[in-house]
Parts: C-alpha cells; structure tokens; sequence
C-alpha cells in the first residue's frame, strides 16, 4: 500500500495554544509524589548543597572566620611559594599516574578479552582486588618491600626512593588500575565484529586494523578511564599520607592546615582548588559518555577473543601474569606483615596485632575487631539507607509524569556528588555540622553521619545503575497501574522493585565495599570511639603501629571478599527465582 | 458536577475541541467527536497523525492544551489517569513479567479489595473468555505473543472499564495472529458491549474491526464513517489514498457539471461535481474498479490504453497502464487471474479501458494540495 509515501500537512494553530495548558486535578497520589520529591531536594540540599555552599563562602573569610576577605585566602595560597606547591604536585600525581594506569590497564584489558589467553577470567578476578583494600594498605605494603628499612631495599641495597612522588604514584596506579580495567574490558566487548571483517576483506594488516579500528572504537572507554584515574590520583588522600613524606599534595595539604594548623579557611580555600580541577574531568567524562552511547547501535555483532600470533599471546600472558604476581605478592605481604612480630627484625609468628590494639591513645577491649566492628555498622547503615535512598529518587525522578523542570534539577544534583573529592565532602560536613546554631549539629559525631557522608561520596555511580536500570523497563507498567487504579507505590514494590532486584543488589554491594575502604570523607568526621576499621589503619600508621594496621588492612581484605561472596550468593538466588520469568 | 447543558447524552464518550502541542509541533488540533456507548470505533492514520496523543489524552496520560472530554456525562477532563474509568491495551502487552497470568489479571481487582474468592473466580472467567483456560500459573516469557496480548486484555478487562483503549494492540503481532486476534476481539467487544477505541496505521484492520473510522491527519479529522463509507467514498484526496490504493488522473472540469476532460478524453461521473468549467481536478479509481478488455466495451467512458508493465501476484495480475494522450499519467488496473487467461495482454498491447462513472470520485486540485 503507499501509505509510506504520504505527506504529513503540518498544520498550523494558533500560538496561545502553546502556552495554556488544561492541568488536570491534584489526587492524594499527586501530592504524595510531590512530598516525596520535595523530601528529596531537602535531603540534597542539607547533604549536599548547603555544606558545600558553607565551604566555598568560609574559603572567602579570614582565619577566625568573622571577617570577610574575598579571595584574599586564594591570593595568600598562590603568593606563598611553600603552600602553592601543592597544587602542583596533585597535577603531576594524577597525571603521571592517568598515563601509567591507561596503558597498563589498557594491555590487560586487551588481553582479556580479545586473545585466548589461559586463564582469562582468573587473571581478572585477580585484577579487581586492589578494590577491596584502602589505598593506604598499598602504600603501607610498598613501604614493607620498597622503604628504607624494607625488605627489597635491603636484600638489593637499591633504594628507590619511595617515600615522595614516587611512593605516591606507585600506590594511585595499583589502587587506579582495576577501575580504568572494568571501563576498558567494557569497551573493548562493545566492539563490533563486522568492522572487523570488513578490514580483514580489505587485507588490512593486523597493525592498521589495531590502529584504525581497535583504537577508534575504544576512545571513549580510554577517555573515560583517563578521566576517572586523574579523579581518583588527584583526590586520594591514603596513599600521600602514608607514602608521601614531604611531597605534599593538595589532599595532604587541606589535612594539614584543618587538622595540624586548624587554619579552616585556607582548609576551606585548598578544597575550593580541589574541587575544579574534578569538577572539570566530571564534566568532560559526561560528554564522552554521551558520545559513547552514541556510539553504540542496538545491533551490533560481538567480537569475541581470537588468536593472535604466538610471539604477541606470550607477551601479553607474560604482562598479565606479571601484573597479577605483583598484586598477589602485596597481598601476601600483608599478610606476612599481620601476622610477624617486627618487621624487618623480628620475623617470628604472632596473633598479637589483632588482639593488642592501641589507637588515638585508647586501648580497645576485643582489639581490631571491636573496629572493624564499627566499619561493619557504619557500612550496613550507609548501604540499606543508601541503596533505599537511591533507588526510590531513582524512581521517583525516571518515572513520575510531569514537574519536568524540577525532576531534571534533582537528576543533575544527583549526579554530581562524583565531582566532589570525599576530602572536600568531608570538610564541608564539619563546617555544617559542627555548627551549634545549625538544627542538624546533633548528627556531629554519630555513625550517621559518617555512613551519610559515605553514601554522597559514592551517590552517583549507584544512581545512575538504578536510573539504567529503570529506564530499561517498559514505561508503560506505570500506566497500566494508574489504569487499574494500583497507587503508584504499589506498583513499585510488586512489580518495579522485584524486576530490578539484581540492580538494586548490586548498588547495595557497591555502597557496603566502599564503605569499608573509605577514608577521605570521614578523616575530619569521626570522633574517638567511633573510629572506622579504614581509618584506624591510618592512625595507626600515623602512630608507627604498622603491624597492626596491616592486620586491620588484613580484616577489611577479608570482610570485603566475604561480603563480596555474600552478595553473589543472593544475586544468585535472585537469578534464581527470576529465571522462571525470564527464560522459556 | 458541571454545567447540565455540557452533559446532555449525545454519546457516552464526548471530545470537544481538543487541542495539544509539543513546542512548535500540534500534535492535536481542535479535535471534536462523540463516541456512542458499546461503539466500536477506530483512529486511523499515518505516524505521527496525533492519534495515540489523542488516546493519551483520554487516559489522562498527557494534558491536553484546550478542550473538553465527558465520558458518560461526567466531565473528565481534569481527571487524572486513576479517576478515570477505562481500561488501556499497549502494543508492548507491559505485562508485568514477574508475575503470573493469573496474577497479572488479578492486579486491578486486587487493588479494589474484593474478596480472594470472587478475584479467584473473575479471573477464571476471563481466562475462559480468551480461549486461554490453562495459562493461568504462567509467567509472560513463557506465553506466545498472542496469548501474551490476550492475557493483557483480560487485565484490562477484568474491573469491568466503562471504557477500552487499544494502543495499536496488534502491531507486534506476526500477521497469522494478528489476523486471528483482530476477529477475536470484534467479537468480544460485541460480546461484552464495550464502548472501544482502536488506535492503528493498519487501514485492513481498521476496516475488519470498526463500527466506525475516523481518519486523521496532522492532528484533525479527515473524515468519520462506517468502513464501507470509508473506502468507496473517501472524502478527500489523502483519505482516497491512506485507505487502499487509488489512481489518480489529472484532469479539468466541465463543460457538464459531471463532466471531466482528462487528456483529450471526455468522461463522465454518476454524481455532478458542480466544479466550475475549466477547474483543474483529479480524477480518482481504485485498481479493482478499472475495467479491462472487450468486456469493458459496454457503457461510456471507455479509452484506449497502452499496457507498460503486468506484475504477477498471485490471485491476481496488476497492469500498469498509460492512457493515450496522457503520456505522463499511470494508471493501475487488477485483473483477476481468471479474467487474465480471457483476455490475451502483453506489455505493449493496447487494450479498450473503462472507468465505470459509479466508482469515479473528482477532487478540485486544491484539495490535493500537499499531495504527491
């Protein structure tokens, strides 16, 4: 029939139609979506705004904090060679360590998932551990092997250096490199066969096609990675404060001047610097991956692994192999460490470091795990109220009909807690929370607080799985509820919930591991007491106990592969019970 | 309650001067339509032609700019989706897939607080009514398309809407099924007197399944009647050439008021066009309609043509025809496939071609404005 061919008349009205609108009446139901999304901008603007605002206008105020000065304080930073040296070094940090991190990262992840290799899905279980550790314990592990006194050092009598830049980039690219590798073994699955083919018929050698097809095809996925790995360098304050030595950095630096000097507007105005540089990479990494879904089409042919010549499999096995002996070995050394008497000196076999516990000068009944106890409560708060938290504005923003405008504001609030480095976070949070005149400063010094700050340091990542998730279902679920008159809530929990039930435990994983590691945000919050397991390891440190904090790195290891196979087993059993509705 | 006046019963669904915009785009303009209780009635049209803004609109689902809606004599036009009373059928079925048919069915009673015996016993009953006796413990993936389609009409169904609203329902259907479905579903809708409302671009289903059609384009009507109307007397050129296939030759009026000079031919229609002598026109047949042959001999309007192509498909041959004097125009004749071996046709032949007066339809050339 020729109905393809027909013309659509584009008809013509008149414009004072454009602007009136026939609203129709608010139900119970509408304003109870309304409520709940005006709970939601007030629990992004006490969290997230407003202790933001008050760090960027305390950086604008002198030291006691009553007169304002401008940007005096920015002026002061960069006029004083000794402190604007800071910003430099971040620099350089995070962009040796982005350069390092995408290459390595890059090879491995090619090897993964293009050759046939052996041992492809072992090597990158092996890859993703460094996740389950906080950057310091590397840090502490290469001072074990690579420091003055260390085991390397001693046997070769080549010191390296570590304690500097040097320490410092080592540590950002082992803690980097698992990040960059989940983005680039993703981009590197996304490709597509039939580009593939289409060169090899054009007899293509295997170089040009690596240059004029791989490459192209994953530029977005080596942006991306390039711009996590500066984020993550740039903002870590574990690894500087371990391995750094005098090399200050501007994580360092803020610590420094809060917590040394109690000089909080230059605190203040050191967080305010952090803050662009990340707000910048946030930014630029958001249009790159819009690009990149772009990018992709509905209907593309995957390209598995395929052989490559014998010469090019060895190389890249060997490098793999490499990479994971090394992580392997750092783990083994914590280990060793956690369970020897005084390294180097006194090599022999104790339990004592789990048990003695000394931190912040308290001694601790019931030891280490009385701490780690701690991170396991403050990490079970901060994921059952994080993943609530986050799914249900996920929801509330991907699929309620109308108030646009606002729905596209929270959207963007929601997103951009990735550009705020947790030391900035944390910051800010004293400078709110701290305050007696503020109605919420009963929240100073509670695991509340802690586990908050904790779920905004890692907010948007979990957001945007659920927003995915969400916005893979058929929209048309909502409307078939409002048809048969089901409250929007009662389709949410029978129907949107159960569906995406393997998202949501994976969001509840994300926020349990990282809350275990995490340490930037909560340095300035916690309060003796309520020390976390990831911090202890610091202060311990700090108080030259590092014995016991290779113990503690020990315990959060291994709480985090337990709750790691915790997680598994019941996206398992999910799979499970779903298979019935998603198979034949 | 509102204005009395408004709400005499002149149809059970009443639309009045609804208009939508999105931006600059009037996805709906001034549309008026009174729709009679248990009537069976189809939007017709291309994409795009505002037909499923218009359903939305009825559901509630977006907010018209202006105009009214009464349903059953109560203004629904400020209602929101839930306080309205119809049913909605997708072309996705969005059946909820961690749910079982029966429970699938169950939702909207569930939601009404009737008691577990008498949802139990409705949903049986629909089960039944949709030839689907046995599904009931099934989840949706493991239901065919049609059963699928059919379980979600039950859905819709079982709160006993005032209203059904079928949102292209069989589009996602291969089209065995979809020719089954379409029949189904006419003769539950007569079954159960269900006032209905078909949104479609398939002018066939259209055509199998209406009581009446309204046929829509760039968001207003182009015409409204029962689907015989629809396709012998299609009101304007793009109805003409929407539903079926027609040709059309370039003419102009006159002298007669029934009169049509088409080349250096001149015709005759049953009804005066009343256009004035010299009116440029396009003269409008369907493929079916065109007589072929000796045959075609008796009667007026007969000319000579010249055979440029014959297509076989199947129970029929389409002959692709030009008329002498009129070099530029194509006309499309069907032949059926018993007629063929009567007549002996070859590509260049020419062959005596009538256009039978009853079947012709004139349009003035301004209502082709816009038309290929």
């Amino acid at each position: 029939m020729t109905t393809t061919d027909l013309p659509v008349k584009t008809a013509t009205v008149t414009k004072g139609f454009q602007r009136q609108r026939v609203r129709q009446k608010l139900s119970a139901e509408d304003i109870l979506q309304r409520s709940l999304l005006v709970l939601l901008a007030a629990w992004l603007f006490v969290f997230l705004i407003w202790p933001l605002y008050r760090s960027l206008t305390r950086s604008m105020f002198d030291k006691a904090g009553e007169e304002f000065v401008g940007i005096a304080n920015y002026i002061k930073y960069f006029s004083t060679a000794s402190t604007s040296v800071s910003l430099r070094h971040s620099f350089n940090i995070a962009i040796t360590s982005m350069v390092i991190t995408v290459v390595l990262a890059f090879i491995f992840a090619y090897a993964i998932t293009r050759t046939t290799i052996r041992g492809r899905s072992f090597l990158s279980a092996i890859a993703r551990l460094p996740m389950f550790v906080p950057s310091l314990a590397q840090a502490l592990v290469f001072i074990y092997v690579f420091g003055n006194n260390g085991i390397f050092t001693r046997a070769t009598g080549i010191n390296i250096g570590l304690y500097g830049p040097v320490g410092i980039v080592m540590s950002e690219v082992f803690y980097a490199f698992p990040h960059a590798l989940i983005i680039l073994v993703a981009a590197l699955s996304m490709a597509d066969a039939r580009l593939y083919e289409a060169a090899q018929s054009l007899r293509a050698s295997a170089t040009r096609i690596f240059f004029t097809v791989t490459l192209p095809s994953v530029r977005y996925g080596l942006m991306s990675a390039a711009f996590v790995v500066f984020t993550l360098a740039m903002t870590d304050f574990g690894a500087p404060k371990v391995v750094g030595g005098n090399y200050d950095v501007l994580a360092t630096d803020i610590y420094n001047k809060v917590v040394g000097q109690q000089d909080f507007a230059m605190g203040a105005t050191i967080s305010t610097l952090l803050l662009i540089p990340t707000m910048v990479a946030f930014v630029l990494d958001r249009i790159v991956q819009r690009r990149q879904l772009a990018q992709v089409t509905a209907d593309i042919t995957p390209l598995g692994p395929k052989r490559h010549s014998p010469l090019t499999q060895f190389a890249l096995f060997s490098f793999c192999v490499l990479v994971a002996v090394f992580i392997i070995s750092t783990y083994g050394v914590v280990l060793v460490g956690a369970f020897t008497r005084y390294w180097p000196y006194d090599l022999s076999f104790t339990t004592q470091h789990f048990t003695r516990f000394y931190v912040a000068g308290a001694h601790h009944r019931g030891g280490s795990f009385i701490i780690l106890w701690n991170s396991i409560k403050m990490a079970t708060i901060a994921t059952i109220a994080g993943t609530s938290i986050v799914f249900s504005s996920a929801y509330l923003i991907e699929k309620t009909r109308r108030l646009n405008w606002a729905r596209s504001i929270l959207y963007l609030l929601s997103i951009t807690p990735l550009a705020v480095p947790g030391m900035v976070l944390g910051l800010s949070y004293i400078f709110l929370f701290n305050d007696p005149a503020n109605p919420f400063n009963f929240l100073y010094g509670t695991m509340s607080i802690m586990a908050i700050s904790t779920i905004f340091h890692y907010y948007t990542v979990p957001f945007l799985t659920a927003t995915t998730a969400l916005k893979q279902m058929d929209p048309e679920f909502e409307y078939i509820g409002e048809s048969l008159k089901a409250p929007f809530y009662r389709t949410f929990m029978r129907v949107i919930v159960p569906v995406a039930l393997p998202a949501i435990i994976s969001i509840a994983m994300y926020f349990f591991l990282n809350a275990l590691v995490t340490i930037s945000a909560l340095v300035f919050l916690f309060v003796p007491g309520k020390e976390v397991a990831s911090l202890a390891v610091m202060l311990l440190d700090d108080a030259g106990e590092s014995a016991q904090a290779m113990a503690l790195s020990l315990l959060i290891f291994v709480t985090g592969l337990a709750s790691r196979g915790i997680f598994h087993l019941m996206t398992r059993g999910v799979e499970a019970r779903t298979q019935a509705w998603t198979h034949r | 309650m509102s204005d009395p006046d408004k709400t005499v019963s002149e149809g059970y669904l009443r639309i009045v001067n609804v208009t939508k915009t999105f931006g600059e785009l009037v996805a709906v303009n001034d549309f008026s339509l009174d729709i009679q209780e248990g009537e069976f009635v189809c939007l017709l049209g291309p994409s795009g032609c505002g037909k499923t803004t218009l359903l939305r609109i009825i559901a509630g689902l977006e907010e018209q700019n202006a105009g009214e809606l009464f349903q059953g004599g109560e203004d629904i036009s400020r209602l929101p989706p839930h306080q309205r009373d119809f049913g909605i059928v997708f072309q996705s079925y969005a059946l909820f897939p961690n749910l079982s048919a029966t429970q699938n069915i169950a939702y909207g009673l569930e939601t009404r607080k009737l008691p577990k015996k008498q949802i139990a016993g409705r949903v049986a009953e629909l089960l039944k009514l949709m030839g689907l006796p046995d599904v009931g413990h099934k989840y949706p993936s493991q239901l065919s398309g049609g059963q699928q389609q059919r379980i979600a009409l039950a859905r819709a169904l079982a709160p006993s809407p005032g209203l059904m609203l079928l949102d292209e329902p069989l589009s996602a259907l291969d089209a065995r099924v979809r020719v089954s479905l379409r029949l189904e579903i006419k003769h539950l809708q007569k079954q159960l007197g269900i006032t209905t409302i078909l949104v479609t671009h398939d002018q066939e289903e259209a055509l199998v399944m209406a009581d009446r059609i309204v046929v829509m384009n760039a968001g207003h009507i182009e015409q409204v009647g029962i689907p015989e109307q629809i396709y012998r007397s299609p009101a304007t050129p793009f109805v003409a050439d929407f539903v079926g296939v027609m040709n059309f030759l370039p003419g102009l009026a006159g002298p007669e008021p029934d009169g049509v000079r088409c080349g250096s031919f001149k015709l005759h229609c049953a009804e005066p066009h009343n256009l004035p002598a010299d009116n440029k026109v396009s003269l409008a047949v369907r493929p079916e309609d065109v007589r072929v042959g000796d045959a075609a001999t008796r009667g007026n309007n007969v000319v000579p043509g010249h055979i440029d192509e014959v297509e076989f498909l199947g129970s029929f041959y389409r002959l692709t025809i030009h008329l002498e004097g009129l070099e530029d125009a194509r006309l499309v004749a069907e032949v059926s496939i018993n007629r063929m071996r009567d007549l002996e046709i070859d590509v260049g032949s020419t062959l005596p071609v009538r256009l039978p007066p009853d079947l012709m339809r004139i349009y003035p050339s301004e209502m082709m404005g816009g038309m290929s």
